[in-house]
């Protein structure tokens, strides 16, 4: 039976989270995303499933309780908000390099510095390139409705599983303070990990099992980085999602992602009734980022608008998956400002219908 | 002559299981091989050596994770004992410890440090202070002395512009958190015999999860001092021991 319910994007999260049996949640207070613990504690999931919930120090503290957690194969997530994210972005190389599983999410906000607390886009660069030091990439998912949220949260540990890697699902303040409809998946159990890369306790006459990202010799860490690359490749293959809008027939196309698609969807809208056939693409993965579906509507278009809440961040990306096959240009607000339709149909109109 | 005494009726010692045949990368001389050692034969006595996990920090115990043989984790410098949080909280049933220096759990994880005793962790911590960076090459320590030469002290700790030497154990030993904090060595045999022992005091405490249980072991490095092992040990108990005595700082009233 369909479970619905009303629910903020940042509970929503919180819930998925126990329902996806999730053994740990570490985090720490940051607005706009404070919901997700403040949720957790007042819903004691400890009850519920065993899940732990524990306010951490510091966010440099809670990704490397996550760490802890997850080199035990356990399911590990923690949440923050832009500031937050970047001081976890130590933790997160480390969890790359020495390939844990883990879920992590951004509500991310206006930037940079402490900036501001209203909705962004602004952390592209730093999900999909990397973030951290070092050659690494983490699965990047971006939510564009409370509903995507909780099924995001599911699918975040299936491809942090799959590939023992860490995913990053990047919502904004407007995902996670706007209370929707949703649909609950039933609760799943919490496993009992049994991963040989997982320090679960030595197993009776078997070397002892260790995590790290550390080689000394460079040949060595050579070949991780060989290793790391290759399942990038897979990830890239494999793991692409993004949805379509009224592209069959599109002279013209949008690209956006997460909330920024939602006004991006109804500008199309309204080009459309003003007679210019305009479709909408909308990258669910950032990364890996959907290069082919790009690379196929550059043929067709005369032009693509990126429309971002941040100074010109996936238009890059698309740039690179068109390769100069056709126009690309950028219309964004930013530090916390939210485009309207008509602004984005006047800038359409300008950088790519009449330019 | 000699081959005839090397059968198992003569064996009075060897070389616990729970260490690894790898050898190590440590400098002679050097505490960490006898410090490795007490905790790997507690954890031997114990039988718990499938039942713990151990975090490796950065610096020179880095490769800890090579010679203990358990289940270990290599955490990012200082974040040892968010690490250990985080497999105790998933783990509780489990014998975690963290094995640090003093760069890095009285510089860069002083928080993580002293959060995780505050919360009463049931963790063993391992702090080896010998007041020094060692696998950096010598730098200043939070915990070098007053006056002492580093190479980025070079004409000595200051304490006008370097500030003065963290006591980092007598706060630590401050927090409810913490059930059992006290400062040891390993530079003679009754030293070894008594780290051992608050060692193996420190896991029978974590099976009763009795809260974080904290154990420093003042070292000498000789490497970096620049003096044989006998003289460093000597400079140690001349110099390191009048500011960091050795005994236990606090103890669990016993019943």
């Amino acid at each position: 039976m369909k479970e619905l319910r009303l629910m903020k994007g940042n509970e929503a999260l919180a819930e998925a989270a126990i329902r996806v049996g999730a053994d740990a949640y570490f985090g720490y207070p940051i607005t706009p995303q404070s919901e997700v613990i403040e949720y957790l504690m007042a819903n004691r999931p400890e009850d519920r499933t065993g899940m732990v919930v524990l306010q951490a120090e510091s966010e440099i503290a809670a990704i490397n309780m996550v760490y802890g957690a997850a080199g035990c194969g356990k399911k590990a997530i923690t949440t923050s908000s832009s500031p937050g994210i970047s001081l976890k972005q130590e933790g997160l190389s480390y969890i790359a390099g020495a390939e844990l599983p883990c879920v992590v999410a951004n509500v991310v906000r206006g930037g940079p510095g402490l900036g501001t607390i209203q909705p962004s886009q602004s952390d592209y660069f730093q999900s999909v390139k990397g973030g951290g030091h070092g050659d690494y990439k983490l699965i990047v998912l971006a939510p564009n409705s409370v509903q995507e949220i909780v099924d995001y949260t599911k699918l975040a540990f299936e491809l942090a599983f799959k590939y023992r890697n860490p995913v990053m699902i990047q919502s904004d303040g407007i995902i996670g303070q706007m209370m929707e409809k949703v649909e609950l998946f039933e609760q799943m159990p919490r496993v009992e990990p049994d991963y040989e890369w997982a320090t679960i306790g030595r197993k009776e006459g078997k070397p002892a099992t260790f995590v790290t990202s550390l080689q000394l010799k460079a040949e060595e860490q050579e070949k991780v980085n060989l290793r790391l690359q290759a399942k990038y490749r897979e990830i890239e293959k494999n793991e692409v999602l993004y949805e379509e809008y009224d592209c069959k027939d599109a002279e013209y196309l949008l690209a956006a992602f997460g909330s920024c698609a939602r006004i991006t969807r109804k500008a199309m809208e309204l080009a459309r009734k003003k007679g210019y056939k305009v479709g909408l693409l909308r990258p669910q993965t950032l990364y890996p980022f959907p290069v082919d579906a790009f690379n196929k509507i550059a043929y067709q278009v005369k032009g693509i608008l990126t429309v971002e809440m941040n100074a010109g961040q996936m238009v890059e990306d698309v740039r690179l998956a068109v390769n100069g096959k056709t126009k690309v240009e950028h219309f964004g607000r930013f530090g916390g400002m939210i485009p309207n339709p008509d602004e984005i149909l006047n800038a359409l109109e300008q950088k790519i219908i009449g330019g | 002559m000699a081959e005839n005494l090397i059968n198992p009726e003569n064996l009075v010692y060897k070389k616990t299981d729970v260490l690894t045949d790898r050898i190590m990368h440590y400098c002679p001389g050097c505490g960490h091989g006898t410090a490795h050692r007490i905790l790997a034969e507690v954890i031997d006595e114990m039988g718990i050596q499938n039942e713990t996990i151990g975090v490796a920090p950065v610096g020179c115990s880095v490769l800890a994770y090579y010679y203990f043989n358990v289940d270990m984790q290599e955490a990012a410098h200082g974040r040892a004992p968010a690490v250990a949080t985080g497999i105790k909280r998933v783990f509780p049933e489990k014998f975690v410890f963290t094995y640090q220096g003093d760069g890095d759990l009285a510089a860069i994880g002083t928080a993580e440090t002293i959060h995780a005793c505050n919360r009463g962790e049931n963790i063993l911590v391992v702090f080896v202070n010998n007041g020094i960076y060692g696998m950096t090459g010598g730098q200043m320590a939070p915990t070098t002395l007053v006056g002492m030469k580093s190479s980025t002290s070079p004409f000595g700790r200051d304490t006008k512009t370097m500030g003065a030497p963290l006591k980092i154990t007598e706060l630590i030993a401050q927090l409810p958190g913490t059930y059992f904090v006290t400062r040891q060595s390993v530079h003679k045999p009754g030293n070894v015999r008594k780290a051992k022992k608050a060692i193996r005091k420190a896991m029978e405490y974590q099976k009763l999860n009795k809260g974080t249980c904290f154990v420093e072991i003042v070292a000498n490095c000789p490497s970096n001092w620049k003096m044989t092992p006998v003289q460093s040990n000597k400079w140690m108990e001349e110099n390191m021991f009048p500011f960091y005595p050795l005994g236990d700082i606090k103890v669990p009233e016993e019943k």
